[in-house]
């Protein structure tokens, strides 16, 4: 078990930076997901942790020591490959074994190993199966043992569920929150899934374009976003977001409606600001205080427990979620409001948060 | 070509040592006598082998002089020609049947590809067999239709008998590309022509020939580099070039001057010479090639 | 099918059993030939039905060769011809797979120029390059040998090219994992690549057994005695005299000696003999 930190790593190809200098430190036994769109920079950073990547400057230290120039197989890290990275002619048992062989330990100790990993993933009645002869959800817990049976500092998952159907992604989201109960090994967890994000973490690193925007415990982040970009990455459905202009203490968000600044929001806001609602915190009549917005209802999905409306207002469409069996009819016009507190205030320009 | 991996192993003797073996053989076989055959080209030796001096490109110069490189060039041309459109238009016709049909396919298949198995030379034997001018089995049916076949004389008859012997040896090859370009083509396009209103002349012609034609013009070119070299075996084991030069093609003449002949010099020259015709083949096949990857 | 209209199917049939019948005629008449006496044979028109001296023609090729042209026991040449494709089949193979594995998996100084160089050899065919290189076979002291016979067939870009072709298909991460699991550059090479490899090293094998085995003008040149001719190369000598006068009935038998293993090679290993045609070709 070990601590894993990253001070000031950066990586270039070529001449762009794809990775900005990032600080950030994992703690012993903590499960932290790395989440954001696809070529964000989040595999690479994940990768330079394995040592698959080259920094191109800054230190990745594990347990505390300078790991830049030790090999992958040195770092005492185990990895598990979205399509898996099974060895397709090495049965089950030697998938998991191998690595053990390589390090010369005995036998009957890689097969207690692997045997108690097999165990745990409920693998026993294929280990002399080939990977081929394995379902998806089989595979990708193969994969898992073969971190597991090396018993390292730390586990690096690389979308590890993403190969997977909806369905067997949420059961294998549950085992491995339970894996990690029972080994509380340090974990690293790439994903672009939000979901999988918030369900997993113990704290989540938003990356974008190579940048990390924000660094939290799931909720905190769902809570608090400090900026544009977090507050529409995580979530679902999105926040809203509507262009507004500063008007005094508040922000005209278009026909005639002010949505007040809080006052620590107002020192930092500028002309351009854009104003963000979740689908959850608009209420339906004026139950929220503040102004009243008439929206023109276009399409209702409903979902059962609840409906998302999306509705039009000012040119933007907006979408709102309400509970399932009151729902308006599609052309109608509905009043809602926003629950107080729960707007959102960001710099146009800047996309950062306002007052956060 | 751009394709790499990201993955690389680091050793700084470790790759060298795994490329040493063909490295050494390609070196020895390959570039020496790939330039030494240029050297030589320049070269004018005496008849013993004795003494040689430099020549420029008097040897070049006297090839192109001498009539019978010339009819080579000319005969080499029109076998060419002849191996590759009779080869490739029979193993379309019956790539196109084999692959239409619903059974025996596979059958079809294994009967068809064998002659590919047979060397040039032995090909060249037995057709030399069944056509032999005395006692050939097929030239005895020709003499009850009135025909007197003997290729041993009849500059015609024996070109006709290489060219017979090669795109036989041939056909196996060219079908399996053809039956492999076809199988490759969606069953969904040629059903959407049918309902279309197509029929099945059209849809060969506007769907199924279009498409197939990079696997055309991959075996025009194998066709045609087949006919350069690996004929080889064919001329030799049936008319040595003969009657006359009628069937002595490049490749064949290479030999002859400097095997039997031992004009070293001249022979070089003819070497260098269909170098650059393979050179100028192959690069127009991965041009195609890029070019198509491109799309 | 698009439509069911039995007389196409009728002419397809009709049309692919005229091409395998018009293929097939010459080894018909090979094999009868090769059953036949010399006499039968120069009889116009041959029989075109099997005679009853299989044994006979066989056994005196194989054991005595000809009578007027080659001597040479066929036996001996099939044993040469077989030591030449299987030489040139595993050694073609071996130094593939070794340069391929060092181009796709290594960077170091030099490496598109050892690719390239590999390259240009695709595009001299040994018949453009014949006398230098028996010169330099001549130099190496290793005329009329198996060594001889072999070794300048060895180089190949095919080869090279498909194992590189196939080696990019195997997924990165897999030697990643491998790194992980603290696998060196050998190891990988043994522990995966080369069992993954399989099914190529097969295909390839089928295309360079034959490609070996139907080796024409290098042997021609290169061999001096009769016991170290190739069945090819010695199926030529027996063609002496006129066309009357050959021992067609002793030629043909080995004829059918020549063809028949790369023959039974292909219809046997037709699976990876299509495999390994399509992708070295492409």
């Amino acid at each position: 078990m070990a601590e894993i930190s990253l001070h000031g790593v950066t990586k270039t190809f070529g001449k762009t930076e794809v990775i900005h200098p990032t600080d950030v430190t994992i703690d012993d036994g903590e499960f932290v997901v790395m989440v954001g769109p696809s070529g964000c920079g989040k595999s690479t950073l994940l990768r330079m942790i394995a040592g698959l990547e080259t920094t191109t400057s800054g230190e990745v230290r594990i347990a505390g020591k300078r790991v830049n120039e030790v090999e992958p197989k040195d770092r005492n890290i185990a990895m598990v490959f979205q399509n898996y990275a099974l060895y397709p002619h090495m049965s089950v048992y030697d998938n998991m074994a191998y690595g053990l062989k390589i390090r010369k330990l005995a036998k009957d100790d890689i097969e207690k190993r692997v045997q108690r990993a097999a165990k745990i993933l409920e693998l026993g009645p294929y280990l002399q199966r080939k990977p081929r002869e394995l379902s998806g959800g089989q595979r990708q817990r193969v994969a898992m043992g073969r971190a597991i049976v090396r018993e390292p500092a730390a586990f690096l998952f690389d979308e590890p569920l993403s190969n997977l159907d909806a369905k067997l992604r949420v059961q294998m989201r549950l085992e491995i929150q339970k894996l990690h109960r029972e080994l509380r090994t340090t974990s690293v967890y790439v994903t672009h899934d939000q979901v999988e994000a918030m369900t997993l973490a113990n704290r989540m690193i938003v990356i974008n374009a190579g940048v990390v925007e924000q660094i939290g415990a799931p909720l905190e982040v769902y809570d608090n976003p400090a900026s544009l970009f977090v507050a529409g990455f995580i979530g679902s459905p999105s926040m809203n977001f509507m262009p507004g202009r500063r008007a005094g203490d508040g922000v005209d968000v278009g026909e005639g409606l002010v949505i007040p600044l809080p006052p620590e929001a107002r020192a930092g806001a500028r002309e351009q600001v854009t104003v963000g609602v979740r689908p959850e915190h608009f209420v339906a009549g004026a139950g929220g205080g503040g102004p009243v917005f008439r929206l023109h209802v276009d399409t209702v999905e409903s979902l059962g427990a609840d409906s998302l409306l999306h509705a039009g207002f000012n040119g933007t469409l907006l979408v709102v979620r309400i509970e399932g069996h009151s729902t308006p009819k599609a052309g109608t016009a509905l009043d809602v409001s926003i629950l107080p507190g729960k707007a959102y205030f960001f710099d146009t320009a800047t996309g950062k948060r306002l007052s956060a | 070509m751009a394709m790499e991996k990201r993955v690389v192993f680091k050793s700084a003797w470790l790759p060298y040592v795994l490329l040493l073996p063909q490295l050494t053989i390609t070196a020895l076989f390959f570039f020496w006598p790939a330039a030494q055959a240029v050297y030589f080209s320049f070269q004018l030796q005496d008849a013993f082998g004795m003494t040689s001096q430099f020549v420029w490109f008097q040897n070049y110069v006297d090839l192109f002089k001498d009539s019978h490189y010339v009819s080579s060039f000319k005969v080499t041309a029109f076998f060419s020609v002849m191996v590759a459109t009779c080869g490739i238009l029979i193993s379309l016709m019956l790539a196109t049947m084999a692959d239409s049909v619903v059974r025996g396919a596979l059958a079809y298949k294994t009967f068809l590809i064998w002659p590919y198995a047979v060397a040039p030379a032995i090909a060249g034997v037995l057709w030399a067999f069944i056509f032999a001018p005395s006692i050939g089995i097929v030239t005895y049916f020709l003499k009850q239709f009135g025909i007197d076949w003997n290729w041993i004389i009849n500059s015609e008859q024996a070109m006709l008998l290489v060219v017979i012997a090669s795109v036989w040896k041939q056909i196996s090859y060219n079908f399996l590309f053809f039956l492999a370009g076809l199988q490759s083509i969606p069953k969904s396009l040629i059903e959407a022509a049918a309902i279309d209103g197509a029929g099945p002349f059209r849809r060969f012609w506007t769907i199924v020939f279009p498409l197939l034609s990079p696997t055309t013009f991959f075996l025009l070119v194998m066709n045609i580099i087949y006919s350069f070299f690996d004929t080889f075996g064919v001329i030799d084991a049936t008319t040595q070039g003969g009657p006359g030069d009628a069937t002595k093609i490049l490749v064949y003449k290479v030999y002859y001057d400097g095997v039997k002949a031992a004009d070293l010099g001249g022979s070089s020259a003819q070497s260098v010479i269909l170098m650059a015709i393979v050179i100028t083949l192959t690069v127009i096949q991965f041009r195609y090639i890029e070019r198509r990857v491109q799309y | 099918m698009v439509e069911n209209r039995p007389y196409r199917d009728f002419f397809a049939h009709a049309v692919l059993i005229t091409g395998v019948l018009l293929v097939a005629f010459p080894l018909w008449v090979t094999f009868v030939a090769s059953t036949l006496t010399f006499d039968q044979i120069v009889t116009v028109p041959m029989p075109l039905w099997p005679g009853d001296h299989f044994f006979e023609n066989y056994k005196q090729v194989l054991t005595a060769g000809s009578e007027k042209g080659s001597s040479a026991p066929v036996g001996t040449m099939l044993v040469n011809s077989l030591i030449m494709a299987l030489s040139i089949a595993i050694g073609k193979i071996s130094i593939s797979i070794l340069s391929a594995f060092a181009i796709v998996y290594f960077r170091f100084p030099g490496r598109s120029f050892f690719f390239w160089s590999v390259f240009v050899t695709l595009m001299l065919p040994v018949e453009v390059r014949i006398i230098p290189t028996f010169k330099v076979a001549a130099d190496l002291g290793i005329l009329d040998s198996h060594v001889g016979l072999a070794m300048p067939l060895i180089a190949s870009a095919t080869a090279t090219f498909l194992f590189r072709q196939f080696f990019m298909t195997i997924p990165d991460e897999l030697a990643e994992a491998a790194r992980i699991d603290g696998a060196g550059p050998i190891r990988f090479f043994i522990d995966v690549v080369l069992p993954l490899s399989k099914t190529h090293m097969a295909a390839l094998f089928v295309i360079l057994f034959i490609y070996g085995w139907n080796q024409y003008l290098w042997p021609l040149l290169i061999t001096a005695s009769e016991s170290m001719y190739t069945v090819v190369i010695g199926i030529k000598r027996m063609i002496a005299g006129g066309d009357a006068s050959n021992e067609w009935h002793l030629i043909m038998a080995t004829a059918m000696l020549a063809l028949m293993p790369p023959a039974l090679v292909v219809v046997l290993m037709q699976k990876w003999f299509v495999k390994g045609l399509v992708e070295t070709e492409k």
